[in-house]
């Protein structure tokens, strides 16, 4: 029998394919005292060997597919396993205490994590500890006789189901076999759904409770526009999605032809439509989608892939690598942005009850502890500068007093590069990130003072309406089209048109095509988007109307009371 | 019993890739093999032992093997402290 479960709609496209389960076992245990020592100890032997037999398979797989310094990672690991000095623990305190295997396991081996993370030398034996952690899980799940997903083994084509899916989930996944998402939790913009629209696969968020309708094996039809999924769907309903999946390629198809157009509206106004990045290598993206800027490159990736704070010469290269490629069309380059929900191994930041309100971006750059690697920044992005065409942003503005100290930071680096002897450009555009309510109502007064902002909607709408964008109960509160946030908006469009500066958009709202109307007919001067959102909007863009849109903008601030009335009314403007 | 002492000279003392090579090489061998350091002994078989200790760049370790190998067991530890440029 199939069964249709409904999610949020996060990347285009149609997939018929097995399931594959990405779901954590439950490896909840009770410490139990034993009679028959010996058999226990077998069960720790078997568990190794099944362990090790496991790891040998996955270290193959990874030496073929990433190559073999990549499988090396996994030599670590099978040391581990072989240990005598570990295993001869393991099995002493079995003996000693008559205790179960998963008991004893946990003892030794949190004793050694425990002593690696209090060894001042950092970064290094923190890997070292998540080794042991890895490989403490795999040997306990197979005392406890369950399965742990093993994503790089996956060699068929499959749908990933998974509750959430986190970067390190996505980074193990072979992109050759993996046709669409599926995940329990998340919104258009939790990591899963970003991954999926850069990767162009058809993808469904917050299904509440796939992982639970779902068995390994299952086939899946999913329907990533609508939202909706189908588990064991009938042949009559598979024809069905492919269908929809051949209209789609066919629209996408047609939106392709825009590729190497310039984005004009019905009545000839030009617009720019630029891209979100996260690493040189995503300009492939922005030039298959023909992107005419990087209206946002987010720095973090850097220091995020990274087991160290990123040297000058790195982060130069990247940078440079970035403004070459984009051949002299502007490219915003949003500084750190760690904090929030993006933690660094390397970097200890003190647990906070409100991450999202806590000490992050730019807060950390302006601080005593950021200091030195927003220095760093600044200098490898000014010796960048003369490769392109570079605008430098700073996220989580919230005082004009803020801002000054960042720029100021700025002109010392510039500074001493230019009496090092250091070529550096003299046009460097410096903004702000509007995501703050205090930045958005007092922009009249930054407008003095920077040379463009550029609204991150995702922050901005959480902030303002004050609800975890990640928090389902109050993800009805996540309302792009609230006059509220249009409001604040137009505010931030005007304020900067009135001191001759422009106002672009980084978030998801500007490649949404409800939204994008309403942005148009504000005056908004930059829409940057997933690469994959280019060409759609690009086409959307020729079938409005500025005038037109100006009206539909002016009526729904003056007018509308609710999101509802706003959505009500984009639709009468535009069909 | 073989005994000898190493004078650590690598930056990164025994980490990474050459706690495993020596980890690796130590296996090979019967006998029984230790590193001492600082008064506490670990089995050089486990890179768990190896790397509680914690040897840092510019530390003296004393390594003894016993057992019927144990010539060609220190003089394989030998050669790898030198190849991995961990001591010279």
């Amino acid at each position: 029998m199939s069964e249709m479960l409904k999610g949020i709609a996060a990347s285009d496209g149609v997939a018929v394919a097995k399931a594959y389960l990405l779901v954590q076992p439950d490896l909840t245990f009770n410490k139990t005292s034993v009679e028959d020592v010996q058999a226990e100890e077998a069960r720790l032997d078997d568990a190794l060997a099944k362990s090790t037999e496991e790891l040998q398979a996955i270290r193959e797989k990874a030496a073929k597919s990433l190559g073999e310094a990549e499988a090396q990672v996994f030599d670590a690991h099978l040391m581990v396993l072989s240990d005598p000095e570990m295993i001869g623990q393991i099995k002493q305190n079995i003996q000693a205490n008559k205790v179960n295997a998963e008991a004893a396991l946990k003892e030794v081996t949190d004793m050694y994590i425990g002593m690696f993370e209090a060894m001042d030398d950092n970064a290094y034996m923190q890997e070292r500890a998540a080794d042991l952690r890895d490989v403490a899980k795999r040997i306990l799940a197979h005392l406890l006789g369950v399965m742990l997903p093993n994503p790089s083994m996956i060699n068929e084509e499959v749908v990933v189901v998974a509750h959430d899916l986190t970067p390190s989930d996505t980074a193990q996944l072979d992109r050759t076999y993996v046709k669409a998402f599926v995940t329990d939790i998340g919104g258009r913009t939790s990591h899963s759904a970003i991954m999926a629209r850069s990767l162009e696969i058809p993808a469904i968020v917050g299904t509440k409770e796939i992982t639970g309708k779902v068995k390994a094996g299952d086939m899946l039809a999913v329907n990533g526009i609508e939202g909706d999924v189908i588990v064991n769907p009938s042949d009559a309903e598979k024809a069905d999605f492919q269908a929809k999946g051949q209209a789609y390629a066919d629209q996408k198809a047609e939106w392709d032809k825009l590729k190497n157009a310039q984005t004009v509206t019905a009545d000839g106004k030009h617009v720019e439509l630029a891209a979100n990045i996260g690493t040189p290598k995503d300009l492939e993206g922005v030039h298959k989608n023909g992107g005419e800027a990087v209206g946002l490159y987010r720095t973090e990736f850097l220091y995020m892939d990274s087991s160290d704070f990123p040297t000058e010469e790195d982060q130069y290269e990247a940078y440079k690598a970035v403004l070459e490629g984009m051949n002299g069309k502007p490219v915003v380059v949003r500084t750190m942005d760690i904090g929030g929900d993006k933690e660094l191994p390397y970097l200890t930041l003190p647990h906070e009850m409100n991450p999202f309100l806590g000490y992050r971006a730019l807060r950390i750059s302006l601080s005593e502890l950021g200091d030195g690697m927003f220095r760093t920044q600044m200098r490898a992005l000014l010796r960048a500068s003369v490769h392109g065409n570079l605008r430098i942003m700073f996220p989580m503005v919230a005082t004009l007093k803020e801002f000054r100290a960042a720029k100021a930071i700025f002109e010392e680096e510039k500074q001493k590069l230019v009496n090092e002897g250091t070529e550096v450009s003299n046009t460097i555009q410096v903004g702000i990130m509007i995501e703050i309510p205090a930045a958005a109502v007092l922009a009249d007064k930054f407008a003095k003072e920077v040379d463009f902002f550029s609204v991150g909607t995702n922050d901005l709408i959480q902030y303002t309406m004050a609800a975890d964008r990640m928090n389902e109960r109050v993800s009805y509160l996540y309302q792009p089209y609230n006059p509220s946030i249009l409001r604040l908006i137009k505010h931030v469009i005007d304020s900067a048109h009135a001191e001759g500066k422009w106002a672009g958009m980084c978030g998801e709202m500007a490649g949404d095509q409800t939204a994008v109307p309403l942005l148009l007919g504000m005056g908004l001067d930059e829409f940057s988007m997933s690469a994959t959102s280019i060409l759609k909007t690009r086409s959307l863009m020729k079938r409005l109307d500025t005038t037109k849109m100006v009206e539909l903008a002016d009526r729904a601030l003056k007018e509308c009371d609710t999101m509802e009335e706003v959505v009500a009314l984009v639709e009468e403007y535009t069909n | 019993m073989e005994k000898k002492d190493f004078h650590i000279v690598a930056e990164t003392g025994i980490h990474a890739r050459p706690a495993t090579l020596l980890v690796q090489t130590a296996s090979k061998f019967t006998s029984d093999i230790n590193l001492e350091y600082k008064g506490k002994s670990v089995n050089l078989k486990s890179i768990m032992g190896v790397m509680s200790l914690g040897v840092g760049q510019g530390s003296d370790v004393t390594i003894t093997a016993e057992g019927a190998d144990e010539t060609e067991a220190m003089a394989a530890i030998v050669e790898t402290m030198k190849k991995e440029g961990l001591s010279e």
